[in-house]
């Protein structure tokens, strides 16, 4: 069996397949399907964070034109279930139930209350602002610490303290590190909350076939096959009778993965009514009712030695869940519970994670989802760590970088592949950094105004979810394999049948690519059917960095059946024996002949089936389901440069240097394209964004014009670059690249704002860091 | 209800529209014309941008009666005999698309910046595309694919 790819496509920057219809206006989102019948549903959410609901009144609603229907919460609970969280992590875990619309309590600002059906989306709008809703408010919680204080409201009743949960992962003798240690460092740093705003907002249109009740749901998601589980574990639909559909889907970034009590109810009116109903999100209302990432305050200290080498990590931290738990709220955080250790190699490690119920809008995934935290906050105290044994953070990285691979760290997990000194080397080199610290030295020399700063993070992110056993050890709800199928056609083009949909990632040209060189087929003979749970394989979907290092080793696999079996049908057709054939191109040859056979002709052969090998069944086709051994852990260097302007507080990135290492690279301009975006979003939780709360639990940042999604006015180009060390986990050693930007540029981008300020004794400053922020650091460090 | 006359992608089109319908409902849901894509209510993210007498426009910012006697461009009638408009093909060879959701109104507001600046530098290719909002590719190749059209240079 051949185990090398032959590089015809694989590893070219091949430009995309999905781009023609996208770039045309053809694109099919949700919102842009429109069937017979359909009618518009609109939800009336509470605009208190907290109240009970003492009356809901419809009738004017009902009475209005064009309406449809108009239900309560109190009419539709016995309607469904509650939502489901898969993952109780603990044994003490509080999981109240949390129903698509509230009945009695309204627990945050948009949590639905009632809902409007009618003829049009513009009079379902107007008819839900006929609802009169009665509420009495009551005293909110929204900040993560304050919940836990005595005396706090209760989000829950049942629920002291709001306390959801406590986890722990501690390993080695940490105590007796820190007692030793002849330095420590205690840091405090704060995640804000994050809104991910993908651009096309959430839909759902549901369909149901009134003679057979087969269910058809279209929504935006990026988890088709985990939200029919869903559907059926909360409305009890049996779930073959089920088919949910991805259209094309505007971005996720983790929030579209979740579990939503919209989809829900669109599903039930449709079953109620009989009709077709359909409800796009409003993006106001997707501040309010779509999940929220980040939330979390976190405790780390450092043990180390006088030289500033890493004995010991402690960490705390506390978590907000909002108001429920939504599909993985809890995990979250355990996402990077192995991470607070970063690039580094402490002997001991102890990690623990409070959850928080807060009346605020649920959290849960969100690009990075606690890799990003825990990168954020081991990358910080590595830096305050260097200015306390005083030396620079290059050199103090270099002292704790784990050598060695594959590499077992405290924590307990199997680092299987990476070089953090070859990231390191390649960025330090293309920053040029003496010369940018010479810059740097004269800038402070003279009294510039606009000072610079100089940041790095060194990373390592654990991604590929995931090994099913390890998810399983760690209670969560379900496994972490995918599952593809590979159809060669009779005619000699092919179909890809993926279990995990793309929402801008390229799987159809990555995969088409892999393919295309596997079977020695065109790229452009390859399709790319996925997302409709009618034809897909069962997969596990669409996030944490997996498609390629679960579901295109999956497909690697698939191929290798495919090609086993054309290699039975030509040793048979050809008269050899299999030992006698060489396999390259999609051909097998006879050794030392012209005879031969391409896997385009075994295909026809196998479909025609008149002379196949006894017992053979005819058809080429292949299915692999891969449940990959180990997590993937991408890995690199990202430096940025910071210009610090110190009469405005305006921080403003000059350079930024992204060295990755993803394994091997199928698409490079794919890869580079996810690395781009990830940054982005990286620096605008570092400068830009942050959803904020008023006392009384109002989302004071509740559109785009008050939560700073950063436009290209704001971003600079990135300098992107790459180091290899391929996965020898799996055969195409490659890693994953959708969350690498986000989770390593954070910490790189504030450690420069720190560093340009440090002049100033300042070394600290809370994300975002704005130019408000940035200028009251100065301020007050002047007086 | 009023009557609106108006030049839609080279065809006049005549309709009755509610005075308060946006123009990019009218396109979406009277025309049949979703390429032009909506992503916020505050006309902050640019999804929905159109050519307007050849400037762009935010088409959630019209109402549809406003529209009356104007010509219109959507990202349907960019391309011409079945070649992509040189915008166009530069964002699919700088892989300045991910998901493709603010793509349309992105790539009008990059034609008609072309349109007046035909050789803008970085800096004024993200200032002039500040009001249109991108979430996957950080902006690095669309400012790129925006450089390579110039290059190529672009007429409406």
């Amino acid at each position: 069996m051949s185990s090398t790819l032959e590089k015809t496509h694989v590893g070219q920057p091949i430009a995309r397949k999905e781009d023609a219809k996208l770039l045309q206006g053809q694109g099919r989102y949700v919102d842009n399907i429109t069937v017979p019948g359909m009618v518009w549903a609109v939800l009336v959410r509470s605009p208190h964070a907290h109240a009970h609901i003492k009356r809901v009144d419809v009738s004017k609603a009902l009475a209005a034109e064009g309406v449809v229907a108009a239900f309560t919460g109190a009419d539709l609970k016995d309607s469904w279930g509650s939502l489901p969280c898969f993952w109780p992590v603990s044994d003490d875990i509080k999981m109240p139930p949390h129903l698509p619309l509230a009945v009695d309590k309204a627990r945050y600002q948009g949590d639905g209350v009632a809902v409007v059906v009618a003829e049009t989306r513009a009079l379902a709008k107007d008819a839900a602002e006929l609802v009169e809703v009665e509420y009495e408010p009551l005293a909110a919680v929204t900040d993560v610490e304050k919940a836990l204080e005595p005396g706090a409201p209760l989000v829950h009743d049942d629920v002291p303290s709001n306390r959801c949960y406590t986890w722990a992962l501690v390993a080695g003798e940490v105590d007796k590190a820190f007692a030793e240690a002849a330095v420590t460092v205690s840091e405090r740093y704060r995640q804000q909350r994050l809104i991910p705003n993908a651009i096309e907002p959430r839909g759902v249109l549901c369909e149901i076939s009134p003679a057979t009740g087969d269910i058809t749901v279209i929504t935006s998601t990026q988890a088709p096959h985990i939200l029919r589980t869903a559907y059926t574990l909360v409305l009890g639909i049996p779930e073959a009778k089920i088919r949910v559909i991805a259209p094309d889907v505007g971005g996720g970034f983790g929030s579209k993965v979740d579990v939503y009590a919209e989809d829900m109810v669109v599903i039930t009116l449709a079953r109620r009514l009989g009709r077709p109903v359909k409800w796009i999100e409003e993006r106001s209302e997707a501040y309010l009712a779509t999940i929220h990432g980040r939330d979390v305050v976190q405790h780390i200290e450092l043990a180390a030695t006088a030289e500033g080498k890493i004995t010991a990590v402690r960490t705390r931290l506390t978590a907000a869940m909002g108001a429920y738990l939504q599909a993985v709220t809890p995990g979250v955080p355990l996402l990077g519970a192995w991470l607070y250790g970063g690039a580094y190699d402490p002997i001991a490690y102890d990690f623990h994670c409070t959850g928080v119920f807060t009346n605020t809008t649920p959290t849960d995934a969100y690009r990075g989802a606690g890799r990003p935290e825990a990168t954020y906050a081991i990358e910080r105290a590595v830096d305050a760590l260097a200015r306390k044994v005083g030396k620079d953070p290059v050199e103090l990285r270099r002292l704790n970088f784990m050598r060695g691979f594959p590499h077992t760290i405290a924590a307990g997990l199997t680092v299987d592949a990476a070089d953090f000194d070859a990231g390191l080397d390649r960025a330090l080199e293309i920053l040029d950094y003496e010369k940018v610290r010479a810059e740097q030295a004269e800038r402070r020399a003279r009294g510039d105004v606009k000072q610079l700063g100089i940041g790095f993070s060194t990373y390592i992110e654990m991604c590929g979810l995931a090994p099913s056993r390890i998810l399983g050890a760690l209670n969560y709800g379900g496994g972490g394999w995918e599952a593809m199928s590979i159809r060669v056609l009779p005619t000699g083009t092919v179909q890809v049948v993926s279990g995990t949909s793309p929402h801008g990632q390229s799987h159809a040209t990555t995969f088409s690519q892999i393919v295309a060189d596997r079977l020695g087929v065109a790229y452009e003979d390859v399709e790319f059917l996925h997302g409709d749970t009618a034809v897909s394989p069962t997969g596990f979907d669409t996030y944490g960095s997996r498609s390629l290092p679960v579901g295109g080793v999956a497909l690697w696999h698939a191929s290798e059946k495919i090609i086993d079996k054309a290699r039975k049908i030509a040793a048979h057709t050809l008269e050899a024996s299999e030992d006698d054939l060489e396999y390259a191109g999609g051909r097998f040859t006879v050794k030392g002949t012209d005879k031969g056979m391409h896997v385009k002709e075994a295909a026809f052969a196998a479909w025609h089936a008149h002379n196949l090998p006894d017992g053979m069944e005819p058809g080429l086709e292949a299915q692999h389901v891969y449940d990959p051994p180990n997590f993937s852990w991408p890995s690199g260097c990202h430096a940025c440069v910071v210009e610090v302007d110190t009469e405005t507080g305006d921080a403003r990135i000059v350079r930024y240097v992204a060295v990755d290492d993803v394994g091997n690279v199928i698409n490079p301009t794919i890869v580079d394209g996810q690395v781009h975006g990830g940054i982005a979003q990286g620096v605008a939780q570092a400068l830009y964004e942050e959803a904020v709360y008023d006392e009384q639990g109002n989302l004071a940042t509740g559109s785009m014009v008050n939560y700073l999604v950063p436009s290209a006015a704001e971003l600079p180009s990135y300098e992107v670059d790459r180091t290899v060390t391929a996965s020898p986990t799996n055969p195409l050693g490659v890693k994953g690249v959708g969350e690498t930007g986000t989770i390593a540029s954070t910490p790189a981008v504030i450690n420069a704002v720190v560093d340009a300020l440090s002049p100033y004794g300042i070394t600290d400053i809370d994300m975002p860091a704005s130019p408000e922020r940035v200028w009251r650091a100065i301020q007050e460090a002047r007086q | 209800m009023r009557r609106i006359a108006l030049t839609v992608n080279g065809t006049r089109r005549d309709a009755e529209v509610e005075p308060r319908q946006l123009l990019v409902y009218f396109l979406r849901e009277t025309l049949g014309l979703t390429g032009t894509n909506v992503g916020c209510d505050t006309s902050s993210c640019g999804s929905c941008t159109v050519l307007v007498d050849g400037e762009s426009v935010k088409s959630c910012t019209m109402l549809a009666v406003q529209a009356d006697g104007r010509e219109l461009t959507t990202i349907e009638g960019l391309a011409q005999n079945g070649s992509l408009h040189p915008v166009q093909q530069a964002f699919h060879e700088a892989h300045g698309l991910q998901c493709g959701y603010c793509t349309p109104g992105m790539v009008l507001a990059a034609v008609s910046l072309l349109a007046e600046n035909p050789s803008p530098s970085e800096d004024e290719i993200r200032l002039a595309l500040e009001g249109n909002l991108c979430r996957c590719t950080g902006y690095h190749n669309i400012v790129k694919a925006v450089q390579q059209a110039a290059g190529m240079g672009v007429s409406v």
